[in-house]
């Protein structure tokens, strides 16, 4: 295996992948609780807590802006519980407010505070740049077992690989509460089930994989990678195992056909540039979805 | 900070022409913006147009690439703003496509479709930046906005784009009203629901692409969303709603741009959406209607009279009184003494609280689909609610000399 592979594409195409699938899996509870756009909500406000966690803090180290962005997170779907019972505003309209409120005093505050003289600006934000995680020093012959090159890795992958093992731990630990939570949740609640700290806790994990995944690959594809995976699986079946199955494979192959057609796709085409590769991640999960919803075998549902 | 004297130029439109200009283009995009905004909210389709929003980018960018090949400078506003607006349609379409044509609920259409075609967008504007082609740093401020680079006419077409959306809703008021409370009552006069929705659409794919290069494609639906939800707090009717939106929209634009330009680094988008959070807050606070200090005000004086009237029935029926609460308030009201004693004007107005129930008990009894209003209203005096001749025809009911048999000593008996 050419070694410039495994340093300069496989790194970056394995980021992409695991943020997406960590994801998809909370996508489709989110589909299915009708919260997709708690998804959207929440990557949004990433922003500001990222600022105001440097703002605080006055570095750019990791620890600061994970629990920034995350409690900006927990922050917002906070504020819209509450602006959705105070004021009795339907659910959109109280995301809406929220989200926008918020993402515009993160904007505010990035250009008035010394972030903007630092290598951070809104566009990386949104877009992530998932092409400049490479892995240099694994670009050397048997970098794969030697510590030292192993050491040089993004960390951004450590982070993904934890953030997905939580997923992952939640689902096995948490399944059945969180099914029957989802689909009935009357029924939950008469079982005895928290269906108030479930939703909470599928809430925060979502941030959690949000803020580890935009840290990578930036917001957009973030609520892409929520969504589409997980809307394209729903309509190829109506059980909910081989649904998650579907939304991982989803999310795979978005990752690996964008993150490919991005860099080397757009070489064969003869153009002597690459294009951002989180957008074209974005741009394929969304195709995936379109040609599920023209021949997906479940996409009526019970209505067909 | 704050530079005092050029904010107050720029409030009284003294700060050059262009800054003026934008002003004024903002002031009309957040009228449009509130107006169009509050029939969204009440059709209950707000974030739609977060999906429209998104939708727009790969058309910013087609139309950047396709005026380029074509030799343009590729930064020619219509230009731009016709790909926006052809591509924000597309992107509706996708969005009533999946809800309608496929078992996805609407919140995932709407996630869908802004995150494919924002990334899709993405993707172009990579493709824009590698080519190298001069003057592309105009489209990057369609992500956050700016006003500070704009061109004369620029700020012109806006503006005169912002009047003409203003317009046209205040044109189709009626028909969009009707449709977003009673579909049917619309449809039987003569109204076609199907049009009128597509109407929606185009006013808000309209805000949506006026303000893109002002506000940018982000928080442009801030726009459309928060003035109205901030409306609704101070009124329950359609008219002043649609008003009051247009008029937090309009404030929001003029001080958000006027700070812009009186503060460095101070962009006019993010400002305007904060200027308008501000004023939602502050209606969620305060506002008459439906705000939460006044409802708080509300829920106390209702739970006073409540205590008062049933701590004076009580002293009535020679019952000790145990609630603190009731305690308190006939102490503050001097109907009880500090040992709980009623004083004379307790006892008093134990007898009147008796007659006032009594006489209610009458009225309801005649009218028992008042019930739901009365409850409240039987609290208050009752020469407030009811006229003297229904008072008196209600006394009617108790004329006779009282007897110290059957009833108390008032004339009237508590049932």
């Amino acid at each position: 295996m050419d070694e410039l592979y495994v340093g300069l594409v496989l790194v970056p195409t394995l980021i992409g992948a695991l943020a997406a699938v960590a994801c998809a899996l909370l996508g489709n509870f989110l589909i299915l609780r009708k919260q997709s756009l708690m998804g959207d909500a929440v990557s949004h406000v990433v922003l500001p807590g990222i600022v105001v966690a440097f703002i605080v803090s006055g570095s750019m180290s990791v620890g600061p802006m994970l629990i920034g962005a995350a409690a900006a997170a927990l922050i917002s779907a906070l504020l819209i519980e509450l602006v959705r019972n105070l004021g009795k505003v339907e659910p959109g309209a109280a995301m809406g407010v929220v989200f926008t409120s918020l993402f515009a005093l993160g904007v505010v505050l990035l250009e008035q505070s010394e972030t903007r003289n630092i290598h951070f600006d809104v566009q990386h934000a949104l877009y992530g740049n998932l092409e400049s995680l490479v892995w240099l020093a694994g670009t050397q012959a048997g970098a794969l077992f030697d510590p030292e090159a192993l050491a040089d890795l993004p960390p951004q992958l450590g982070r993904l690989v934890f953030s997905l093992l939580a997923v992952c731990l939640f689902l096995l630990f948490f399944w059945r509460q969180l099914v029957v939570s989802t689909f009935d949740p009357v029924f939950a609640q008469a079982l005895g089930v928290p269906v108030r700290f479930i939703g909470a806790a599928l809430i925060s994990l979502v941030a959690i994989v949000a803020v580890t995944a935009f840290e990578a690959v930036g917001a957009i594809i973030t609520i892409a990678m929520l969504i589409c995976p997980a809307a394209a699986a729903r309509l190829m079946t109506n059980r909910l195992i081989p649904q998650l199955a579907w939304s991982v494979l989803f999310a795979l192959v978005s990752a690996v056909a964008g993150f490919w057609a991005a860099g080397s796709g757009m070489a064969l085409l003869g153009s002597g540039f690459s294009v951002s590769a989180a957008g074209m991640i974005a741009a394929v999960s969304g195709i995936i979805l379109a040609i599920c919803a023209i021949a997906a075998p479940q996409r009526m549902g019970a209505r067909s | 900070m704050i530079d005092v004297p050029a904010f107050v130029n720029a409030l009284t439109f003294n700060a050059g022409y262009n800054t003026a200009i934008v002003a004024m283009g903002a002031i009309l995009l957040g009228w449009a913006g509130g107006t169009v905004g509050t029939f969204l909210l009440l059709r209950q389709r707000s974030l739609v147009s977060d999906a429209l929003s998104h939708a727009t980018l790969p058309g910013v960018g087609l139309a950047f690439l396709v005026m380029a090949w074509f030799g343009g400078t590729g930064r020619f506003l219509p230009g731009l703003l016709l790909g926006a607006a052809i591509s924000a349609m597309t992107g509706l379409a996708c969005v009533e496509w999946l809800t309608r044509r496929t078992r996805l609920n609407a919140d995932a259409a709407i996630g869908a479709v802004l995150s494919a075609f924002f990334g899709f967008g993405v993707v172009l504007l990579t493709v824009i930046q590698s080519l190298g082609i001069g003057q592309q740093a105009g489209i990057g401020s369609f992500l956050l906005g700016s006003t500070s680079g704009m061109l004369r006419n620029e700020a012109v077409t806006l503006a005169v784009l912002a009047l003409i959306v203003a317009l046209l809703v205040f044109y189709f008021r009626r028909p969009l009203t009707l449709v977003c409370f009673d579909e049917i009552f619309a449809r039987t006069s003569g109204i076609d629901i199907r049009r009128a929705d597509l109407l929606l659409m185009f006013l808000v794919m309209a805000v949506t692409v006026t303000g893109l290069r002002v506000v940018g494609l982000i928080l442009v639906v801030a726009l459309l969303i928060i003035p109205p939800v901030a409306a609704r707090f101070w009124t329950d009717k359609t008219t002043t709603m649609i008003f009051a939106s247009g008029l937090i929209g309009a404030v929001s634009g003029f001080a958000g741009t006027a700070l812009s330009a009186s503060v460095p680094n101070l962009p006019a988008g993010p400002v305007i959406v904060l200027v308008a959070a501000l004023l939602f807050v502050i209606s969620l606070l305060f506002a008459p209607a439906r705000g939460i200090f006044y409802g708080l005000y509300r829920a106390r004086a209702f739970s006073r009279k409540v205590h008062r009237r049933q701590g004076l029935l009580a002293i009535l029926r020679g019952e000790a009184i145990y609630d603190s609460d009731t305690i308190k308030v006939l102490k503050a009201d001097h109907y009880i003494r500090a040992d709980g004693t009623p004083t004379r004007t307790g006892l008093a107005a134990a007898d009147n609280a008796a007659r006032e129930e009594a006489l209610w008990t009458v009225y309801l009894h005649d009218n028992p689909d008042a019930a739901y209003r009365a409850a409240r209203m039987r609290l208050d005096p009752i020469a407030e609610r009811l006229t003297s001749d229904e008072i008196a025809e209600l006394e009617k009911h108790f004329a006779g000399p009282p007897s110290v048999s059957g009833k108390a000593g008032t004339g009237f008996a508590i049932r």
